[in-house]
């Protein structure tokens, strides 16, 4: 109960740090939605070109970027500056945050908590909700719930793949921008329809690591689509398995790495 | 109240060997290093650049993790329990800023409440004690980030008191300060110790700290404890002495003896002359000089803390 009452405190404290500088906080809400917008709209372009990618039409694509987007900018939002890690671990800074009496990754989450993307979330969720009425859903129970669901387990997906590649910078404090590969990249890879990717590409990023359970499978799932590449309709329930499966990871990475720290001298 | 039984922290470092290739060497910043400190204590913790201390009290403190031996305070073990130690210990790391930047010292406070979760009544009290010790009124509601470096380390106590913690380790806490600065901390500790509730570790490269405020002193050197007693026994192990300083009218005769004394200096063409006192006290050897040889002026000088420690530094 205490605890949360101290996040709740750290999260005010936030607010209120970035709304010192009122001008350049306003610069940046809106600045930040541009990038979401950009996303939607190459998709928006490329079926400019083509009327069909990968079998689907533009409504069906849109409900796939929807669902990948609105996810994203969640995970972007609660944990998406944990990549500032590897400045801390630099500057030796976590020493702060570790004598606290709280753990460490939340901590770190509601003092960076990047007040300046709340616009890209709305914008994620205005996307989806298009999408969903764009789309001639047959809604039952079942779908409802996993309307729901993916978005939120996909921002438990992506929040992990952030904290992991943020954890890079315990071992490698030049990790750079290496684990931007994984989550923006990540991130584009669920955009699209994954019978557009190269077999053994789609094989490692889809499957092996995951992506394709974020926003393609459920989306068919929720069209009644058979999957042309042959998986069953109820692997479009399996995003929060795969969600949790990443959060797991992640936090044991996270742990082994927060004792691998080395601080710096001082 | 803190308990190290051959503590290790060793760190690995690459050294270039050529273009690509990089060469893993092993270095022990904490090289066994074996303590005890009782509640109530107050330890001085020195070393020269590198030695180890802040290493130490970073494994102390649950920021890092040993690589052997064992550590426990307030009998918690400190990586695993690292929340629960957070909770009964006090840090400062003169360096790392515990306050907000952008907010000002009284939000910071009350942030750091709800952080620690402490009874507000308690805290209040803490917080009075400290604005009243440490002169806080005059800044309080400026923000972190306009406030001079003594006013911000000033903060940086109190924000590491406010939850009472029954240890508080302060990691250079005087660097950088100025000397008004430095006595106002200085004053504060002291006042702290006096109770005797707060047991105190201190790391600094100014003696004049010890000297003031610690009983005990510890001095590592590349990770090993080479002293750990009073500053007087400190000085008795390596034979520190009182020694007399006069001015002189005349220069003294050649082949002057002064009993129990030793000559260690002759300058300014012979008008200021130091003895080392080895077996007598400061007394007779006066009565002596003055009785020998015209004295303008004379003074008694106590041993130097920091060539003591300076020796203790270049001996290895």
């Amino acid at each position: 109960m205490g605890e949360w009452r101290a996040y709740a405190a750290l999260g005010v404290a936030q607010i209120r740090s970035v709304t010192v500088y009122r001008a350049s906080f306003l610069v940046e809400v809106f600045g930040n939605m541009g990038a979401t917008v950009f996303d939607v709209l190459t998709v928006l372009v490329l079926f400019r070109a083509t009327p069909e990618v990968g079998g689907f039409s533009l409504r069906e694509a849109v409900l796939i970027v929807g669902l990948s987007s609105a996810g994203f900018a969640l995970a972007d939002f609660a944990v998406g500056n944990v990549d500032r890690l590897k400045t801390y671990v630099r500057a030796g800074t976590l020493d702060a945050v570790l004598v606290r009496p709280l753990p460490a990754l939340p901590q770190l989450l509601l003092m960076d908590l990047p007040i300046r993307k709340t616009l890209r979330v709305v914008f994620g969720l205005v996307v989806l909700g298009v999408a969903v009425a764009a789309n001639d859903i047959h809604w039952t129970p079942l779908r409802l719930f996993l309307i729901v669901l993916t978005p939120l387990a996909a921002t438990v997906f992506f929040g992990s793949i952030f904290v992991l590649s943020a954890s890079l910078a315990f071992w490698w404090v030049d990790s750079g921008e290496i684990g931007a590969a994984f989550t923006y990249g990540g991130r584009d890879f669920t955009s699209y329809p994954i019978s557009v990717y190269g077999s053994w590409f789609r094989n490692l990023f889809a499957y092996a690591l995951g992506f394709g359970f974020v926003a393609y499978q459920p989306a068919l799932a929720l069209l009644g689509r058979a999957d042309p590449l042959g998986l069953p309709a109820w692997a479009g329930f399996l995003s929060p398995l795969v969600a949790l499966g990443a959060a797991t990871i992640a936090a044991g990475v996270w742990r082994a790495g927060i004792r691998h720290y080395r601080s710096t001298g001082s | 109240m803190i308990k190290m039984q051959d503590l290790k922290k060793d760190f690995t470092v690459r050294v270039k060997a050529g273009r690509f290739r990089r060469l893993k060497r092993t270095v022990a910043a904490v090289d066994g290093v074996s303590l005890t400190i009782e509640r109530g204590e107050m330890v001085g913790y020195i070393g020269p650049n590198g030695a180890g201390k802040s290493t130490t009290l970073k494994m102390l403190t649950g920021v890092l993790t040993p690589s052997s031996g064992e550590v426990s305070v307030c009998g918690l073990t400190p990586v695993p329990q690292r929340t629960r130690l957070a909770l009964r210990i006090g840090v400062v790391f003169g360096q790392r800023s515990q306050l907000w930047w952008d907010l000002p010292l009284r939000e910071s406070f009350e942030l750091l409440r709800h952080v620690y979760r402490v009874p507000a009544a308690g805290h209040a009290t803490r917080l009075r004690r400290c604005r009243d010790l440490l002169d806080l009124d005059e800044f309080l509601d400026t923000p972190v980030r306009q406030l001079s470096l003594g006013q911000r380390m000033r903060g940086e106590l109190t924000a590491a008191l406010l939850h009472g913690p029954e240890v508080l380790f302060l990691d250079e806490p005087t660097i950088g300060l100025d000397v008004v600065s430095k006595q106002a901390v200085r004053s504060f500790l002291a006042e702290l110790g006096r109770t005797g509730d707060v047991t105190l570790v201190l790391t600094t490269h100014d003696l004049a700290d010890i000297e003031r405020l610690c009983e005990r002193l510890v001095v590592i050197d590349h990770g090993r404890v080479v002293h750990d007693g009073s500053i007087e026994a400190l000085h008795a192990r390596y034979g520190s002495r009182r020694s007399l300083v006069a001015d002189l009218d005349r220069p003294l005769p050649d082949g002057f003896t002064l009993d129990g004394t030793t000559l260690t200096s002759v300058t300014a063409n012979g008008h200021r002359v130091t003895f080392t006192l080895d077996s007598v006290t400061a007394g007779v050897a006066v009565a002596g000089l003055v009785a020998a040889v015209a004295v303008r002026d004379l003074s008694v000088v106590e041993p130097d803390i920091e060539d003591v420690v300076a020796r203790l530094y270049t001996e290895r």
